[in-house]
């Protein structure tokens, strides 16, 4: 009984430092309000962090060798990999180390599952885990699992090591729902016998579980997969807060865990879908028959650079709606340099961005943050839609669905009720393409192709605007 | 702690990310990923417990594997923030 105590017990000290680590940490996502404050907030993170190893350094102060050998390791590795990521990777790096906070879960929880005594959560009357601390191990390990593997799933997809095209099992929503019943009845059972297999039986479940949810969810919802994910990552963290009593990991894991919750919300809500049908998956895939009723051949307009140029250097108001395929031939950095051109003629230019365009929340804004264009020149769907109508030029690369005004207009089109940016109400449209055969992830053909107003730039992003450039230095 | 201290803790605490969340600029919802990312591997806490406790040796090595993996998380994820987040700049450029 004493022994229990004394390990259980966390020190007024350490445990008003862990609290004020979990503050630091809010202060780090309340820095991200604006980007002049956000690098102030990031540093308050670091500081929450070390507050937080310093704290249990000092308390469970053996091994110190070991620990930093392992903290030296993994810093390393995670510093270089910060440091060489190229912009346009990094939906695949976020995937990677949400797998990595996944995994590292579910080591503490059977860390804890093995030596509970060293936890604090050993009940010393009955020699077994207290059974409150059973249920919040199962739960804690079970989501870090599913973490874990869907990440990895996720980050193959995003990686290209792996097809984005959603894989479909017979049968998959049977199997699903069974073995997610099954992982809550086994940490139901748990609670009554803490035997190996029950606790392996279930990490080993929620693995699998992880595994089947991703593989059949398309490229294109990607950004609420990442988000979601991302929330997992935090209510594993939370999790094991529980079970080690530690405020600093509840704090952060509610920070977290909402923080993804909130961004697959938007992300849904942006393509006017509901969680429960992304989670279901297969968008894309039975989508081509649903949209591919009359395929007509239709007329279209094709435009060289030279035109593109001549007509954006004659405008006012150029507004530019980049998408994925901006990010997959990098092509963000000679954009910016074709918005300096046309700003030095007096033309007035702003980026559009879709909350869904691209592969996670705010990658295009990375993208043009990277290549150095001003973020107050970068509007939201909300902000610069109604714009459109008063302006020149809609340049859209790399965008397709996004774009497509089926969504307001056609009922029985896959995509009918998200939101779209109107570039159809501009007065030219200029729409960069990689050919006419590819239609966007959704599989419906856009209107905005076949209009009066439209000019088709057909080609890879980067070279096409690479040879707008060029035309316009001619 | 007891379980209802450390309940209250984490209801306040989904308030407040909640609140917070909302106020984030969705120009910054990759670097929000990123650093949400590394905050999470303060689960790193739970990872040196392990490592420094004495009774499983096995423990103490899955222990120190966590630590490995969190650490990645730790340096990584502050690192690529602070990367995006210096790229996030207003029109005082050269060109």
């Amino acid at each position: 009984m004493p022994d229990m105590h004394e390990l259980a017990a966390t020190p007024a000290w350490a445990a008003l430092a862990y609290l004020v680590s979990g503050v630091l940490f809010i202060l780090a996502l309340r820095g991200l309000s604006s980007p002049g404050t956000s690098r102030r907030g990031n540093r308050l993170g670091m500081i929450g962090m070390l507050v937080a190893v310093a704290t249990t350094l000092i308390l469970h102060g053996t091994g110190l060798i070991q620990i930093s050998i392992a903290i030296a390791i993994g810093g390393v590795i995670g510093f270089v990999a910060a440091r060489k990521i190229a912009m346009t990777d990094m939906p695949q790096l976020v995937a990677a180390f949400h797998s990595l906070v996944g995994l590292a879960a579910v080591l503490v929880g059977a860390a804890a599952f093995l030596n509970p005594a060293a936890f604090g959560i050993l009940d010393a009357q009955t020699g077994h885990i207290q059974s409150i601390s059973r249920i919040e191990m199962g739960l804690g390990v079970a989501i870090g699992a599913i973490t874990f593997s869907g990440s990895v799933i996720a980050f193959l997809k995003l990686n290209g090591n792996m097809s984005g095209a959603p894989i479909m099992l017979p049968a998959r929503h049977v199997i699903n729902l069974g073995t997610l019943a099954a992982i809550v009845g086994l940490v139901a059972y748990f609670v009554t016998d803490d035997s190996h297999w029950v606790f392996f039986s279930i990490t080993a479940l929620s693995f699998v579980i992880g595994f089947l949810l991703i593989i059949p969810i398309g490229g294109a919802d990607m950004p609420v997969v990442v988000s979601m994910l991302n929330s997992y990552s935090g209510w594993a963290a939370a999790a094991m807060g529980f079970t080690l009593h530690n405020s600093a990991m509840i704090i952060t894991g509610a920070l977290v865990g909402s923080s993804g919750a909130i961004l697959s919300y938007i992300m849904c809500k942006a393509m006017n879908r509901s969680f429960i049908s992304v989670i279901a998956g297969g968008f894309g895939g039975d989508a081509v028959a649903a949209g591919g009723g009359e395929k007509v051949e239709r007329p279209w307009k094709r435009g060289s650079a030279d035109d593109a140029a001549f007509l954006m250097s004659q405008a006012e108001q150029v507004i530019i709606v980049p998408g994925y395929g901006m990010a997959v031939s990098q092509a963000q950095h000679v954009l910016r340099e074709m918005g300096d051109l046309l700003k030095a003629e007096g033309v007035r230019v702003k980026y559009a961005i879709h909350p869904v365009a691209g592969r996670m929340p705010g990658h295009m804004n990375v993208l043009l943050a990277e290549a150095n264009v001003s973020y107050d020149e970068v509007y939201e769907l909300e902000d610069i839609n109604s714009e459109f109508s008063q302006t020149d030029i809609a340049f859209v690369i790399g965008a397709n669905d996004v774009t497509n005004p089926a969504a307001k207009t056609d009922k029985t089109s896959p995509i009918y009720g998200m939101p779209i940016l109107d570039v159809e109400k501009a007065k030219t449209v200029l729409f960069l393409k990689r050919s006419m055969g590819g239609v966007g992830y959704a599989g419906v053909d856009n209107d905005v192709f076949y209009m009066d107003n439209t000019m088709m730039l057909l080609g890879d992003a980067k070279k096409m605007v690479e040879e707008i450039v060029k035309a316009m230095n001619a | 702690m007891d379980l209802i201290s450390i309940l209250s803790i984490f209801v306040m605490a989904c308030f407040v990310g909640y609140y917070v969340v909302w106020s984030v600029t969705p120009a910054l919802h990759t670097p929000l990923m990123a650093v949400t990312n590394a905050i999470s591997s303060v689960i790193i806490v739970g990872a040196l417990i392990a490592s420094a406790a004495e009774g499983s040796q096995f423990s103490t090595y899955l222990g120190l594997v966590a630590v490995v993996l969190a650490s990645v998380n730790i340096f990584g994820g502050f690192a690529v923030t602070e990367r995006m987040l210096a790229m996030y700049k207003k029109k005082d450029r050269k060109s």
